[in-house]
């Protein structure tokens, strides 16, 4: 028995001082936003595969994590769909003594997703309908207000279930931003941001969570990334834009509502392209962003870190469209390329 | 036989077949949890599920091999930081302390165990991860290695107290000091039983998922060495039980089959090695 | 003739002082090192409680007791209210309670006082067993198979019944109270079942006898003797079950639904304290937020804390109760 433990007390040991040497490789992590995941996951094991060396763990735990961690220092870098607002920007400069600066990365859709036994086809949604949906006004699917821009849709007269994010999300911030520019009682009541006093609904923990839950509850509607819809093959509706049509998110969509700010991006790269002008723009529309520290100590991650944005900007933009995000805009990625400068 | 008394029987004997039906379901649900287990994770236990890494989100075929080594690296810090405080702890307080000294040591280690497994990943998180700056294999074997404390001190003391006083008095007459005592006759006598402590203290860490989520984080690659984040067994079936895609759910399954699996032979192993006794020489 | 004579140190006397010296040294050692292992576990407990006091100052200093009444929480107008968790945590522990403690109560019965000693020992190792499943195995079952069950058959047939009542009003989701308290139920069932046990084998054996010579049946020899004289041990086993309730964090996560709400029926969706934490921690932004989130966890530890205690207390006065007639 005793050399029995023996042997294994010295395997063990040889395992630890193994576990430390073998991986030499740089490990740099990043945590936020679920939203772009599914092409960041792309990203950082395509990277991964062609520069060895470097190794780039990013876990989804929602925007607000992103920000919350990266402020606190305990990830190299955040990412998120809601900018970070000023007091949050303040907060991680008092904090570090340096910025914190954001790169937008892809564009993408929030679509109202929705399980309704025998719907299959896109449902046609007006602002009005949307707010009073998640506003807890509007508790039946055959209500008039769902039901007039869809004729010859069989909607039943069951209770909507409806489905929130139940962390801190910039999907949500993305969403709500929305509400609260198509309807005066949304500001007022709810307001927008990452983490909401939702009125009614369910939570579910990331876009993986709410489609999950979306998925198995029938009559059930809420608001994911438009990948995981398309991905799951949940039926997800078209919304009415400013110009007045009824616009399913895709890649030209998303892209038309960016055109707008295009030319008149702002030096920080913060800006909401949601309800944009434009007959053919998908009205919920976000650009998301890494949350890349000014100054890095480490001058290894630095480095790192500037040829992974720097890749993503030309090669990873490739993998966007098939993933259903819409590429950068061209100024967006030369403007971007110069602001790689600022971090040190 | 009066009226009464026939009834009186009959509700003595419907209440007591119920007593066994409720028996009988408490111990069905323990075989269905394991039955369910089996078969649905019985069928996605595959070769790549052990030594594959994940894949990105939608594609199918990757596996958990990160995590089965995260766990069982948390698991080895948890154990160096728990069973020496419980086991020497448990030593002190069998055999040198006072009754005072003793009760506040008892005391704590009570509290502790009942503190809810995420307070302690607070409190993980508080005292590892933020000054250190780092979400790691470290802060989450701390936490871990906290629950297995009060666990491994209250039944190592138990077993060390259950040693026969002939014994120790044998010793100390001839001419032995305490600690050899302790070293030499004592604890081996109690080896079995401090072993099944550590066991068993060692298995109810291992399922734990709270106190790893704001301390381990996770990892889609390798972690390496013991200062960055880890991917782990309980966390990854929560992330992936939770999520939209079926391959995911194939994967939880089988990790969940993994890990019951895992913490019921170290149950039953423990129990095997406690039914054999102490080891006390036949006088 | 010299006048003095070393006598040499080797004497008996001196001599085997300098080897107890030598011992009681070691022993001076291993008492210190043993000692230092035993109170680094009162020290870190310690600074467990004084962290969890310190890092919820801020919330406690701005809302004071009213955080207990206030239903709202709300991170962007930053107003937290822990009002909804504490609901949450009380509703489902008390369903898990209704339907565990019959169910635990009856079995431990059938375990201590009809089964043979063969099968109630491999019964209970069984049980045993069952409380070893983490909590997230649960929550695996709860999501795939609960949930729907509860969704598609369970709620709606509640409803066709006794949906008069609120408590089994409103629209099925599958998940909720109903469905955590269920789970939760699965999870204290063996906690119940053997400390139950326990204090009922250890209720001396002439309490039985003089019942069952007085005319008794068996059931009324155990329901209106043994138990009673067992009742103090019971509810301890219920306390420990209540405690172990109030903590679960993950199976309940998974089912609950993850909605700050109160109301009236069991099928609505949710939060419980443990739930918010695990789900709001990492993202909790700004310190007024993380600071509620703490007091939160706070609050469940004395809770659990208090709970604990009275368990402990009861199960030992009732064993004690159980020796001292047996030695009468």
């Amino acid at each position: 028995m005793r050399r029995i433990t023996g042997a294994i007390v010295v395997t063990l040991a040889l395992s630890m001082v193994a576990a430390v040497l073998v991986h030499a490789a740089l490990s740099i992590n990043g945590a936020g936003a679920t939203f772009p995941y599914p092409v960041y996951s792309k990203w950082f094991d395509e990277y991964q595969k062609k520069n060895s060396q470097v190794q780039i763990n990013y876990q989804s735990i929602g925007s607000g994590g992103g920000i919350k961690q990266v402020t606190e220092g305990t990830v190299d870098f955040g990412a998120s769909d809601g900018p970070m607002n000023d007091e949050q920007l303040k907060a991680f400069q008092d904090k570090h003594g340096f910025g914190i600066l954001h790169f937008p990365t892809v564009m993408g859709a929030v679509v109202p997703t929705y399980n309704v036994p025998g719907v299959t086809s896109a449902l046609n949604f007006t602002p009005d309908a949307l707010a009073g949906i998640f506003l807890g006004r509007i508790t039946k699917w055959n209500d008039p207000a769902i039901a007039g821009p869809n004729k010859g849709v069989n909607l039943p007269a069951a209770d909507i279930v409806v489905v929130h994010r139940s962390d801190g999300s910039g999907t949500t911030y993305c969403w709500t931003d929305y509400l609260s520019k198509v309807s005066d009682e949304w500001k007022t009541k709810v307001g927008k941001g990452t983490s909401v006093n939702w009125p009614v609904g369910l939570g579910g923990k990331g876009n993986e969570g709410v489609t999950g839950q979306i998925k198995n509850a029938p009559n059930s509607i809420g608001y994911v990334e438009l990948i995981y819809a398309v991905s799951n093959n949940i039926p997800y509706g078209s919304v009415k834009n400013s110009s007045g049509s009824f616009i399913k998110a895709d890649l030209a969509s998303v892209s038309a509502a960016a055109a707008a700010v295009a030319k008149t991006m702002p030096d920080d790269f913060r800006v909401s392209i949601t309800n944009p002008p434009g007959e053919t723009a998908y009205p919920i529309a976000t650009f998301t962003w890494l949350l890349i520290p000014e100054r890095f100590s480490d001058s290894a991650k630095r480095d790192a870190i500037k040829g992974f944005v720097n890749w993503m900007l030309v090669d990873g933009q490739n993998y966007a469209e098939q993933l259903s995000y819409a590429k950068l805009p061209n100024e967006v990625i030369a403007k971007e390329k110069k602001a790689l400068g600022k971090i040190q | 036989m009066s009226p009464r008394l026939r009834w009186r029987k009959f509700v003595s004997g419907f209440m007591l077949t119920m007593t066994g039906v409720c028996a009988l379901v408490a111990v069905s649900v323990l075989f269905f949890i394991l039955g369910y287990l089996v078969y649905h994770g019985g069928t996605s236990i595959s070769w790549s599920f052990f030594t594959k890494l994940p894949k990105p989100v939608g594609e199918s075929g990757g596996g958990m091999a990160n995590a089965i080594v995260g766990s069982a690296k948390m698991l080895l810090v948890a154990s160096l930081l728990g069973v020496p405080i419980g086991f020497l702890g448990a030593i002190y307080l069998a055999e040198f302390s006072g009754s005072k000294v003793a009760f506040v040591v008892r005391y704590a280690a009570d509290l502790l165990n009942g503190v809810p497994s995420i307070v302690i990943g607070i409190f993980a998180y508080g005292l590892v991860v933020l000054p250190f700056k780092h979400f790691s294999t470290l802060a989450g074997g701390f936490a871990l290695g906290l629950m297995m404390i009060p666990i491994t001190l209250r039944s190592t003391e138990d077993f060390l107290l259950a040693v026969p006083r002939a014994l120790r008095e044998a010793a100390m007459a001839l001419g032995a000091s305490k600690w050899k005592t302790i070293a030499t006759v004592i604890v081996p006598a109690a080896y079995r039983g401090i072993l099944t402590a550590v066991l068993l203290a060692f298995a109810r860490v291992a399922g734990e998922t709270a106190p790893l989520l704001f301390t381990a984080l996770g990892n889609r690659f390798w972690s390496p060495g013991w200062n960055q984040p880890t991917a782990s067994l309980p966390v990854a079936i929560f992330n992936y039980a939770v999520s939209p895609y079926e391959d995911w759910h194939r994967q939880a399954w089988a990790a969940g089959l993994v890990l019951l699996g895992l913490i019921l032979v170290i149950n039953i192993v423990a129990r095997a090695v406690l039914a054999r006794g102490i080891a006390v020489p036949r006088a | 003739m010299a006048a003095t004579t070393t006598v040499p140190s080797a004497s008996p006397i001196t001599g085997s002082r300098s080897f107890l010296r030598k011992l009681r040294e070691g022993d001076e050692i291993a008492r210190l090192i043993t000692f230092l292992f035993a109170v680094s576990t009162v020290l870190v407990t310690l600074l467990l409680i004084i962290e969890l006091w310190r890092d919820s100052a801020l919330a406690r200093h701005k809302f004071g007791l009213q955080f207990f009444f206030t239903r709202v929480w709300d991170p962007i107008a930053e107003q937290f209210g822990a009002l909804p968790f504490i609901y949450g945590t009380l509703v489902t522990a008390t369903v898990s309670l209704v339907i565990a403690v019959p169910l635990g109560i009856g079995a431990a019965i059938f375990l201590a006082e009809l089964a043979p000693a063969r099968l109630s020992d491999s019964l209970e190792f069984f049980i045993d067993l069952l409380a070893a499943v983490p909590s997230v195995i649960y929550g695996l079952l709860g999501v795939f198979i609960v949930v729907p069950l509860m969704r598609d058959y369970a709620q709606p047939g509640l409803k066709k019944t006794l949906g008069f009542l609120p408590l089994f009003s409103g629209p099925a989701y599958g998940v909720g109270f109903l469905t955590a308290g269920i789970v939760l139920a699965i999870m204290v069932i063996p906690y119940i079942i053997s400390v139950s046990r326990e204090v009922l084998m250890s209720v001396p054996r002439d309490q039985r006898e003089a019942a069952l010579s007085l005319g008794a049946t068996r059931w009324e020899s155990t329901w209106k003797v043994v138990v009673p004289f067992a009742r103090t041990g019971i509810t301890g086993s219920i306390f420990l079950a209540l405690a172990r309730a109030l903590g679960e964090t993950m199976a309940v996560t998974m089912v609950i639904g993850n909605t700050p709400t109160i109301s009236a029926s069991l099928f609505s969706p949710g939060y419980s304290i443990a739930a918010v934490i695990a789900n709001e921690f990492t993202e909790a932004t700004g310190d007024l937020y993380l600071s509620a989130l703490i007091e939160l966890g706070l609050v469940l530890f004395l809770l659990t804390f208090l709970l604990n205690g009275l368990a402990r207390l009861l199960i030992v006065i009732t064993s004690q109760r159980g020796a001292g007639m047996a030695n009468a």
